[in-house]
């Protein structure tokens, strides 16, 4: 393939959005592609709007990706999903999770939460995908598989077998937690 | 073998490949993995000296005991460091010497967004500037041979967006030159002036051989596309000039930014229709080429400020911008905050009760400027708090000091807030600095100092009594108390404030995200008992937010530090009485 792909993964800081991006990063790696996974450290890492850029392709230049370069926005929770929305490709597809998580201006009453997020996303054109991925972690067994559980639904529109998904996730999750987690994964493929 | 590996952990296998046997650094973001990844092997010692300054002079020491030696920090780190490198340029080394710097533009973690490099150019120390992992590794290694064969500490310049980007590298094995030895040698290794007065044209000379070797370095190579134009670029600004532009247009990438070649320059121009300069932040490149009579364009079309992407060049150079779409509804910020139960927090809402003026620094807690606590008057660099205060209240002539403090946190007040501790009780003025002692360096991810007792292993380590040292600096007023209590705290401010002496207010409790420190069970709130007066949102807590005109807390994220308990009126707050972690 020559054009490089583009996948952002979007969320609260905390909420363990480095292990999907460690593991899309391991599996593209594997699958035989150029790869480059750019992070943001430091003080936005405390509750702030995190993202990480995942490109791959023959040959992947820069780190980022900016606006209107994302093939796949994978969103840990519902704001950050509009909030990122200008990165969208024409036809990109977003994954979001329905869950909702106040920020500060929220919180304090200085703003509202906007409503109906996934419908006003359509709206724009995007194709969005939403789905309780806290639920489904939960019914895969912890509610911290959140990442596992969207790293699946996104499995389910890559040209790329389970069995390589399943091989990335085994060399990256402990041994402990690697059931349960395969089991997130499906959740959220199969959801 | 070949990994997808971050640019700070490939510059650290590259040290670890390159033999290098002794690092010293302090934590920055975003240098602070090199030194974090370096620790991971057995082979290196490491450690986290208090500052810059002293990191760098401990590896000055260990190359003069012969071995391969490494010193990281951040851009403005090395202004702190900035003492023993211009004259380091001059002594010259034993053993390899490598300085790590990593550039913040865009300021993602940083107070400012200097360019290193004119550093490396005034310090006449040459400068490496790779554009992603593999070039770290690499770079590493060249630069250690150079360090040895031209005599000379060398710079390799990181920025957020190779430091903090995985790319593939290609690992290698560790090679450990031998240890070499230690020669008394005073012309060299004593800067006095008669000596120094001898080095300076060594120095000189040194970089026109640094400057020859660049012309030809395979580190600073042509890409030949079309000759219509032709972009000289480095570091990341490579990588978006290749995103954008592709085979269309020449490109001289180059991997050593000081000295800069002159010859491999002129020929470049003269080989394509237009010239331009691609580079963040300043003009250096771009002056090179003015100051060699050359016609060039750079931050006549992009800007100094900010970091760049591939859309900011597109725009730049009148190519097409991908279209986007958005929500019309506003979206509200998600800014930093401070944790839910961090220990900041109570101590920050008692300055702003008070309605002090507040002298800050640099830390976790310079997010006590945000609202609701909005509690910072002044945040200038690492110790700057403890100093400023003093000029303040001296220059205020009686009408600052009664209602003014300065906040520091532990680490940063060993970084630099003893030097200006020491001000006051030496020139006497009547200051009250508070220490924020979370016992650990909170904003750069949880690096050991030398208050908490242990070493960069976490292994048990020497430990700093702040409070001895306070007192043996001579400030009899010197008192703990503990931020969850927020009477404690109004007391100790109101009292220290009132003294007629100078006194140090030490806020004691770790890090709320310390995997060792135990919780109380979460909060909740009794909806029959609460009125919705807002008092507990006064502090800003991430975990409480209003539900239908009732304070509510998010079980998931409150750690039952208990400071909304203290603010309601009604005891409304509750504890769920669960099982603490």
């Amino acid at each position: 393939m020559a054009e490089t792909k583009n996948v952002m993964i979007v969320g609260v800081g905390g909420q363990g959005s480095l292990l999907a991006s460690k593991l899309l990063g391991r599996l593209l790696l594997d699958e035989g592609y150029d790869v480059k996974v750019s992070e943001v450290h430091g003080m936005s890492q405390r509750g702030g709007s995190v993202v990480t850029y995942v490109r791959y392709g023959e040959k992947v230049y820069s780190p980022v990706i900016d606006r209107g370069e994302a093939d796949y926005i994978v969103s840990f929770e519902l704001l950050e999903a509009a909030r990122w929305l200008p990165y969208l490709k024409k036809d990109g597809q977003i994954v979001t999770n329905i869950q909702q998580i106040d920020p500060m201006p929220v919180i304090t009453g200085a703003m509202e939460y906007p409503s109906e997020l996934v419908e006003k996303m359509k709206a724009s054109g995007a194709k969005v995908d939403a789905l309780d991925c806290l639920a489904l972690a939960e019914q895969a067994g912890s509610a911290k598989a959140v990442n596992i559980v969207l790293m699946g639904r996104l499995s389910h529109y890559f040209d790329i077998p389970e069995e390589a998904w399943l091989a990335a996730m085994e060399a990256i999750v402990p041994a402990k937690f690697l059931e349960m987690n395969k089991i997130a994964f499906g959740l959220g493929k199969n959801a | 073998m070949k990994e997808l590996m971050l640019g700070n952990k490939a510059f650290a296998r590259g040290l670890y490949e390159a033999g290098c046997c002794f690092v010293s650094s302090y934590p920055g973001t975003p240098s602070t993995e090199i030194t974090e990844e370096a620790a991971k092997y057995d082979e290196i010692y490491c450690e986290w000296a208090p500052n810059e300054k002293v990191a760098m002079e401990a590896a000055f020491g260990a190359s003069l005991a012969g071995r391969r030696v490494f010193c990281g920090m951040k851009h403005v780190g090395l202004n702190v460091a900035a003492d023993p490198l211009y004259t380091m340029s001059y002594t010259g080394v034993n053993g390899g010497v490598i300085i790590g710097v990593a550039d913040d533009a865009g300021m993602h973690s940083s107070q400012n967004e200097q360019d290193s490099r004119h550093h490396a150019i005034a310090s006449k120390v040459p400068m490496l500037e790779p554009s992603d992992s593999a070039e770290a590794l690499e770079f590493v290694k060249l630069a250690y041979e150079l360090s040895e064969e031209y005599d000379t500490p060398f710079i390799i310049k990181m920025c957020t967006r190779v430091a903090h980007s995985q790319s593939v590298v290609k690992t290698g094995e560790r090679v450990v030159p031998e240890k070499k030895a230690y020669e008394k040698n005073i012309p060299k290794y004593v800067m006095m002036p008669g000596n120094a007065i001898k080095r300076h044209p060594f120095v000189e000379e040194r970089m026109k051989k640094l400057a020859d070797w660049a012309e030809t370095a395979s580190i600073n190579r042509v890409e030949q596309g079309d000759t219509k134009m032709g972009i000289i670029t480095s570091s990341t600004s490579y990588q978006y000039v290749k995103e954008v532009f592709g085979d269309t247009v020449s490109v001289l990438k180059l991997g050593m930014v000081n000295p800069l070649p002159e010859k491999l320059i002129k020929d470049f121009a003269a080989k394509v229709e237009k010239l331009v300069v691609v580079e963040e932040l300043d003009p250096i490149i771009e002056n090179h080429c003015k100051a060699l009579g050359l016609t060039v364009s750079g931050k006549d079309v992009l800007p100094i400020c900010g970091e760049f992407s591939q859309n900011l060049l597109r725009s730049a150079f009148g190519k097409e911008i991908p279209d986007v779409r958005a929500v019309e509804d506003a979206i509200p910020m998600r800014p930093p905050v401070m944790c839910a139960g961090c220990p900041h927090r109570g101590l920050f809402y008692a300055l702003n009760k008070n309605k002090c003026t507040v002298l800050g620094d640099i830390g976790c807690y310079t997010l006590g400027a945000v609202a609701p606590l909005s509690s910072i008057d002044m945040t200038l660099c690492m110790g700057g708090s403890v100093s400023a205060i003093h000029g303040f209240n001296k220059a205020g002539e009686g009408e600052n000091e009664g209602k003014t403090v300065a906040v520091i946190g532990d680490s940063t007040f060993m970084h630099s807030g003893m030097t200006g501790l020491a001000n006051i009780a030496y020139n006497q003025s009547n200051s009250t600095v508070i220490i924020l002692d979370n016992s650990i360096t909170g904003m750069t991810g949880h690096q050991q100092n030398p208050t908490t007792g242990y070493n960069i292993k976490g292994d048990p380590a020497g430990k700093i009594d702040l409070e001895a040292l306070c007192k043996a600096m001579g400030f009899t007023r010197v008192r703990v108390v503990d931020p969850y209590d927020l009477a404690a705290c109004d007391a100790a401010i109101k009292e220290e404030l009132a003294v007629d002496e100078p006194s140090v207010i030490i806020s004691r409790r770790p890090c709320a995200l310390l995997k060792y420190v135990k919780h109380n069970p979460p909060l909740c709130v009794d909806k029959e008992k609460c009125i919705g007066c807002k008092s507990c949102m006064r502090i800003g807590c991430p975990a409480i937010s209003m539900k239908d005109g009732k304070a509510h807390v998010d079980e998931t994220l409150c750690v039952g530090c208990g400071l909304c308990e203290q603010l309601c009126p009604v005891h409304a707050f509750e504890s769920t009485k669960k099982e603490g972690k």
